[in-house]
């Protein structure tokens, strides 16, 4: 394909597939600052939605919820993941592998009403704060787990052996030699369970039940109602905190988003 | 006593038996080479050494005592692996203090004895610099002063040279052998590469199928190899199918079908009619022109079929009478001229009666 | 070999039992109790009526109604197509990220990727604000761009790093040879990123089968899906018998799409080898 005109049009398409995919999150951005209440056209400049939001006290207390849920999520997750990517990484496991990457491959539908019933029939448990929890953590750890074996892949696996060779008992081969070794995947791994967790939509809307709000479904309730510049303005700030904390995992594990797919 | 003693050692994986019943003993301070071809079992008995696989029979036993049971990090031996496996967080210097901080020892202590180590391996310079930034034969030293640092009773190294080029190597064969005989402390040294085991060691054991073909110093393995395996294994021979004629303790008759008579010799009283192969190293061939005369007991005639010239000498592959192709080696060694003859000479091959040697398998 | 073997041994247990526990707790049980909730009556106030042998009703009731057959072919069709569209938009600009120098690359692949790093309501939302004003909200039209907008930056990562490593020699030595442009793609370029397609596929595929926010949001009443069936039996209808049995459907169709991909992936490996 070294014709010039064969690489005008691939240029052409390749821009027209990125417009196409930017233009839309531009508009939401660009209309969080509209100054009308219909959303339909551009009146005039205006960061007053902004101030609605931080006034929202259902808002606050949706986002309160999501960070706090996120935090303890991801941490729990990052734990179980890391223990599970570097046993799958130095045993020849079958059930792990299947049970942490299940949720990772399934549409989260299935997990999303399979827990539900999980929940209410077997645990008889009210829907809320910890069903979430849970739900988060589940299918978190196959993500923290595929980024720490990536990253266990890549490295000489003689250096362990080496380690306990050179006097090491496994607790400190894995002190001294394993954990400063993967701790870029774990910060890594880490960030992208938050991440997974904060715009979690489909599973958490099956779990949550009634008392407990996150932001995601606060955004769909609010959509369901009416379409005005409060959603952008939501989401324009949902996607700067995405987006800032997706950069800073790209800086510990630079293959983390390319290992994903 | 033995410094390392394996007593009839089995490890079978599956239906595998991957080592058969291997005994041998290595002494202090001597440098034993396990020699042979890839899946001949000589890794898996390094491992068992060092603790990282345990033998399914027999012992393992270190100054008489036995190793069963004692897990890698509490056995008084360090390993060599073939990556070197260098921790790459840590710098040259952190690498070759690890077994003395897990050794609990005094930090001053440490700091002397990773000093003298560097040194010993001529890498004090390099001491800040972090493993990606050294060269290949660099990291390869620091592996050493790393497994050495904790003067160990035994230094053991998987293929350590395998990954360096031809240059390289020799270079690094000649510092390997100085640094074992200036540290003392005994070496067992794993390869496929018997020039190399040849170089380095004080013995080879050379290793076939699970079992040892023969352990013995590398000069002896050379000219008295116990069987076709290892006469093979070991440097070029020919190898020719003979039947014995007649022995006694002065001559040993031998007639190679196609051929004619060989004359060799042999202490070991053997009977007529028995076969077995006649070895002959290249180097101990003689190659005259038809009309010159040799005073040499063996003879035969041949035609030059190939030639291959490198320099300092020139492998001749001769046709002879019964097809058989012999392999000889002579040295370019007269000034102005570089070969003796060319492709389609004709051309007889001599040896002397003592030259060569019959095995029976 | 007692002491080595049990801290080793200690070690691995130590290691793989919490994760396995936790997701045989939480993913391994749920699906088990799905499989037998499927086989029960629905209580009175929904949920499940309690155990009385194995009841095929919900079953009976799927494959007999004419009316989830059809809403299953839907679902199958939107699938299919959103998987054809993101193919088409996703091989010209995999294409071209695969071309470009190192540098270029990674920055061009975040470039893809930061979309799909925003919450997917936003994303589903944008449309909602596009649409509206287009009149094309609430129309078969508005999911169909809302499955492939969700999706396309899954179909764009397998087919760049497939592309990535053809050998640029192969098509030079094709162009050597007299094969023109589209020869080239079609015998050469095509067949070695089959194993990419397959994998952006399913990539895109097995979601949009679970997907309910997009034609709830963005369809009309004649739009719903397998998905929003399953949500509204779960959530509304509080059938959950129904809703299990659905969700068992859904799942044997996606495992039995994944098994025919990974087979047809299989099947073009033959030649592709080099460049899995």
């Amino acid at each position: 394909m070294k014709s010039r005109g064969g690489q005008f049009w691939l240029w052409a398409a390749s821009l027209a597939v990125y417009a196409f995919l930017y233009v839309p999150l531009a508009v939401v951005v660009l209309f969080s600052f509209n100054d009308s209440e219909l959303n339909a056209q551009w009146v005039g400049f205006t960061t007053r939605w902004y101030a609605k939001l931080a006034a929202d006290a259902d808002m606050l207390h949706a986002t309160a919820n999501s960070l706090l849920i996120a935090v303890t999520a991801s941490a729990t997750a990052t734990v179980l993941g890391t223990l599970a990517g570097v046993a799958m990484q130095r045993y020849r496991l079958r059930l792990l592998p299947t049970l942490a990457l299940t949720p990772v491959a399934m549409p989260e539908l299935l997990l999303g009403v399979s827990l539900l019933l999980f929940f209410r029939q077997v645990l008889d448990l009210t829907l809320g704060f910890v069903s979430i929890l849970v739900a988060h953590i589940t299918f978190s750890i196959g993500f923290v787990a595929v980024i720490v074996r990536a990253r266990l892949a890549g490295m000489d696996e003689s250096i362990f052996e080496a380690a306990r060779d050179l006097g090491a008992t496994p607790w400190a081969a894995f002190r001294r030699i394993t954990l400063p070794l993967i701790l870029p995947a774990l910060i890594a791994g880490f960030l992208m369970a938050f991440t997974l967790s904060i715009d979690d939509f489909v599973i958490t809307f099956f779990v949550a039940g009634v008392g407990v709000t996150t932001l995601p479904l606060q955004i769909y309730s609010m959509i369901k109602v009416a379409v005005t510049p409060e959603i952008n303005a939501v989401s324009t700030l949902l996607m700067l905190l995405t987006l800032t904390v997706i950069a800073t995992a790209s800086r510990f594990a630079p293959d983390v988003l390319k290992g994903k797919a | 006593m033995a410094l390392l003693e394996l007593r009839n050692v089995t490890r079978r994986f599956g239906s595998l038996e991957a080592v058969k019943n291997v005994s041998l003993a290595i002494e202090a301070g001597e440098f034993f080479t396990l020699l042979g071809p890839s899946g001949c079992g000589k890794t898996t008995i390094l491992r068992m050494i060092a603790g990282f696989d345990a033998p399914d029979e027999g012992d393992i036993l270190l100054d008489g005592q036995s190793l069963s049971g004692v897990p890698p990090e509490q056995r008084p031996l360090h390993t060599v692996f073939q990556s070197y496996a260098l921790f790459p967080h840590m710098t040259v210097a952190g690498n070759v203090a690890f077994p003395l901080e897990m050794a609990g020892r005094p930090k001053d202590e440490i700091r002397r004895r990773v000093g003298e180590a560097l040194e010993l391996v001529h890498l004090v310079a390099k001491a800040e610099s972090f493993p990606h930034e050294i060269s290949g034969g660099e990291k390869q030293r620091v592996a050493l002063a790393r497994g050495l640092v904790g003067r160990p009773r035994l230094l053991l190294l998987d293929e350590s040279l395998g990954a360096l080029d031809a240059k390289l190597r020799e270079q690094m064969q000649i510092e390997l052998i100085a640094l074992q005989r200036q540290v003392g402390i005994a070496f067992v040294f794993v390869t496929h590469a018997q020039d190399e085991a040849l170089a380095l060691s004080h013995r080879v054991a050379v290793m076939r199928a699970g079992r040892i073909e023969q352990c013995d110093e590398p000069d002896r393995l050379y000219t008295q190899p116990a069987n076709r395996f290892v006469a093979d294994f070991i440097g070029k021979v020919n190898l020719i199918d003979v039947e014995v004629l007649a022995a006694s303790k002065v001559l040993l008759a031998l007639r190679a079908p196609g051929l004619g008579e060989i004359a060799a010799s042999d202490p070991r009283p053997l009977r007529a009619g028995e076969s077995g192969t006649f070895a002959l190293r290249p180097e101990l061939i003689r190659i005259f022109g038809r009309k010159e005369s040799a005073d040499l007991k063996n003879r035969f005639e041949g035609k030059v079929k190939e030639l291959l010239y490198l320099g300092d000498v020139t492998l001749y592959k001769v046709e002879l009478a019964n097809g058989f192709v012999i392999e000889a080696l002579m040295p370019n060694a007269a000034p102005g001229r570089a070969k003796f003859h060319e492709v389609g000479d004709p051309v007889a091959v001599c040896w002397r009666h003592d030259a060569g040697l019959y095995l029976r398998e | 070999m007692a002491r080595h073997a049990r801290v080793d041994r200690l070690a691995r247990w130590g290691m793989t039992l919490p994760p396995t526990v936790f997701l045989l707790a939480f993913v391994a049980a749920p699906a088990l109790i799905m499989i037998l909730a499927s086989f029960r009556e629905p209580g009175e106030f929904g949920g499940l009526a309690p155990w009385n042998g194995a009841s095929f009703e919900a079953y009976r009731f799927l494959l007999t109604d004419i009316i989830y057959a059809e809403i299953f072919a839907r679902s199958l069709l939107v699938a299919v197509l959103t998987t054809l569209i993101c193919l088409v938009l996703a091989y010209p600009l995999a294409w071209l990220i695969a071309r470009s120098p190192k540098r270029r690359r990674d920055l061009l692949v975040l470039l893809v990727m930061l979309p799909f790093a925003s919450n997917f309501l936003i994303r589903i939302y944008a449309w909602i604000m596009l649409l509206g004003p287009l009149n094309l909200l609430f129309s078969p039209w508005a999911v169909m761009i809302g499955m492939v907008y969700v999706h396309l930056p899954f179909m764009v990562l397998p087919l760049y790093v497939n592309l990535e490593r053809h050998d640029p020699a192969l098509l030079e030595a094709a162009r050597d040879l007299g094969a023109g442009a589209w020869t080239r793609f079609s015998r050469i370029t095509f067949p070695l990123s089959l194993p990419g397609i397959y994998a952006g596929a399913a990539l895109v595929f097995i979601p949009v089968f679970g997907m309910f926010a997009v034609p709830e949001l963005l369809g009309g009443t004649g739009d719903i899906l397998i998905a929003n069936l399953i949500k509204e039996e779960f959530l509304q209808n509080r059938d959950w018998p129904l809703g299990s049995a659905l969700s068992i459907l859904l799942t044997v169709a996606v495992l039995a799409c994944a098994g025919l991909a990974t087979l047809a992936a299989r099947r073009g490996f033959k030649g592709t080898e080099a460049v899995s």
